[in-house]
């Protein structure tokens, strides 16, 4: 079975019913989403998109992007979704190492992506050309190139990026059969249908959006897309809860605490919501626990997983939140579709309540990285029986409750529920012409959960004001990966190896050099 | 009708240096200088800094207006301030 099928099922149950809900409102029925992904497919492969094919989407949050998710499975393709704000050389490096065939992009950004893509084959010779291949319906371009095709695996539904240490973002292979296994598990666990009225939070180049897209379309249910500005604001996002009688929620603890903050939650009628479920970070307790008064209706679950397995253990949350409790939620009991096993640094498991890294394997588990076979191998611990354990990164130790979250073993932190690499930032930072030595440390925060602070070194005199800094940062780095301070000094403590020596970074004042 | 917006501006200002630009050389944040399209500002901090002048200067704003359109630079956020105490 593929992941279209989910869609194709419920076309042919209730083809009025409405699918998705634009921002502004505009309902696309299931027959009127399914026929429009297939004319889209069609254009696609009538352009040499075939199985094993990827498809680069650059898409804002909307119908189109929908649509062109679909089209590109119909088409026997892969999408690979990147984040239509991004810095544009982000963006071209990604389609650039999946080797896309084809690239759906908004009308509005096609000229500046264009030059990019341009500028990144003038310099590598490898680089594919692109070039416009035909207009599309709802404001959408196709891009295509005349590089050798590479078709991948034929059942690969998607391929997402997350950050990578060496600055370069590496892209999860999943599979249909990855994916639909997270979503009958999903099925099976929330009891959800055609009345329900899903929220499309997360952007689609991030994996909480696959909970959304194929639950709600999956069940017969009704996805209603936030864009990304209304998604960052608290005060938009609470009266559209409201007015849109949303059912179900899914975003990462960081919206919902801003929410809790500056949304106005009490002025606005949520009573409609049934389940709220949160994933990608520790969630404040004192901000759930004031969510949780002002949103009695639902039911709230502590989903966790990273990228390469989707959700793999989830808790729920027992009502009310006690006035005393202050530790976060547990992350909970490994889900019925999966294994998980705690192991010591060799592979073997800890007793139990030790802590150690949490590993699991099961059908919705990736077969690796794109194209980075050392970095697939380094991920997996092998194993005499059975399929190799996925390694999280993530320690944890057993209780009651399911597995407690402890902290992670690399340089790897969760900001606004994005998986950040503080090499990749490190990296972009290091692009400031005047730069001469960076290192990049997370530090944790009340509020934020990570603050990340950077420590910069500069040539003589060229330092440049923060707010020069901050413009550079905007344009270089995703949102997420923006430092929160700032440090200058004349040159950074180094090990006897001659390494930046983070633990002593810790202890460093602030220089005003 | 100037002094009140001057005033607005100073106050805005100085929120907007101690808050997300601790240390920064106050000559170099000008009423022209762009704050959230020169990433100065983000979305928690634009949602923080309407949370202040919220309870500054007791205005409400709409949620349409918390965007670059209206808050780019001081000096649109201390006109729009000042619309708004000018119609309450």
């Amino acid at each position: 079975m593929r992941l279209t099928e989910l869609l194709e099922r419920s076309a042919a149950r209730a083809p009025e019913h409405v699918a998705i809900e634009s921002g502004a409102g505009e309902g696309l029925s299931y027959g009127a989403l399914d026929r429009q992904a297939e004319e889209l497919a069609h254009a696609l492969r009538s352009h040499g998109v075939g199985p094993g094919d990827r498809v680069g989407l650059q898409l804002p949050k909307s119908i189109a992007s929908v649509v062109s998710i679909f089209a590109s499975m119909k088409a026997g393709g892969a999408y690979v979704p990147v984040d239509s704000q991004a810095p544009l050389d982000r963006n071209t490096t990604i389609f650039g190492d999946c080797g896309v065939r084809a690239i759906v992009v908004g009308r509005a950004q096609c000229d500046a992506l264009c030059a990019a893509l341009t500028a990144a084959a003038a310099a590598d010779e490898h680089a594919a050309v692109f070039s416009v291949a035909a207009e599309l319906p709802r404001d959408l371009v196709l891009l295509t190139t005349d590089a050798e095709r590479q078709p991948g695996p034929p059942d690969l539904a998607y391929i997402l990026s997350t950050s990578g240490s060496t600055g370069r973002p590496k892209g999860v292979q999943l599979t249909h059969g990855n994916a639909l296994s997270f979503v009958h598990w999903c099925a099976d666990t929330f009891d959800v249908g055609p009345d329900d009225r899903f929220s499309s939070h997360a952007p689609f180049h991030f994996d909480l959006s696959i909970l959304d897209i194929y639950l709600s379309l999956g069940t017969g249910g009704t996805l209603v897309l936030i864009d990304e500005d209304t998604g960052r604001q608290p005060r938009a996002l609470a009266p559209l809860i409201a007015e849109r009688r949303l059912t179900v929620w899914y975003s990462t603890p960081s919206i919902l605490a801003l929410l809790v903050q500056h949304g106005r939650l009490e002025r606005h009628d949520a009573s409609a919501l049934r389940y709220v479920l949160f994933a990608g970070e520790v969630f404040p307790v004192r901000h759930l626990r004031t969510l949780t008064e002002l949103w009695p209706t639902a039911r709230y679950f502590n989903l966790y997983g990273p990228t390469e397995t989707n959700v793999c253990t989830f808790h729920e949350v027992t009502l009310p939140v006690p006035a005393q409790r202050h530790e976060p939620y547990p992350i909970g009991h490994a889900c019925a579709h999966v294994e998980t096993r705690v192991l010591d640094e060799r592979g073997a498991p800890v007793p139990g309540g030790t802590a150690g890294e949490l590993c699991v394997r099961g059908a919705p588990v990736t077969a690796g990285y794109w194209n980075l076979p050392e970095r697939t191998a380094s991920a997996f611990h092998a194993t005499d029986e059975g399929a190799p354990w996925y390694r999280t990164g993530d320690i944890v130790h057993g209780s009651a409750d399911g597995y407690v979250f402890a902290g992670r073993q690399d340089r790897m932190v969760k900001r606004r529920g994005y998986r950040i690499e503080l090499g990749e930032v490190e990296a972009r930072l290091h692009r400031h012409p005047d730069v001469t030595e960076v290192a990049v440390i997370a530090l944790p925060h009340e509020d934020d959960g990570v603050q990340i602070k950077a420590f910069m070194c500069w040539g003589n005199g060229s330092r440049p004001s923060l707010i020069k800094l901050k413009a550079f940062c905007a344009n270089e780095l995703p949102g997420s990966m923006v430092p929160d301070v700032f440090s200058h000094h004349e040159s950074l403590p180094k090990t006897s190896t001659d390494k930046v020596d983070y633990q002593r970074l810790r202890s460093l004042g602030d220089d005003p050099a | 009708m100037a002094d009140r917006q001057n005033e607005i501006t100073t106050a805005t200002k100085a929120f907007i240096l101690k808050e997300f630009l601790p240390g920064e050389d106050p000559d170099e944040l000008l009423d022209t200088t762009p704050l959230l399209s020169g990433g100065i500002l983000d979305s928690i901090s634009t949602v923080k800094l309407v949370g202040f002048l919220e309870d500054t200067y007791g205005i409400e704003f709409q949620a349409h207006e918390i965007s670059e359109d209206h808050l780019d630079t001081l000096q649109l956020v201390a006109q729009l301030v000042q619309e708004k105490l000018g119609s309450s």
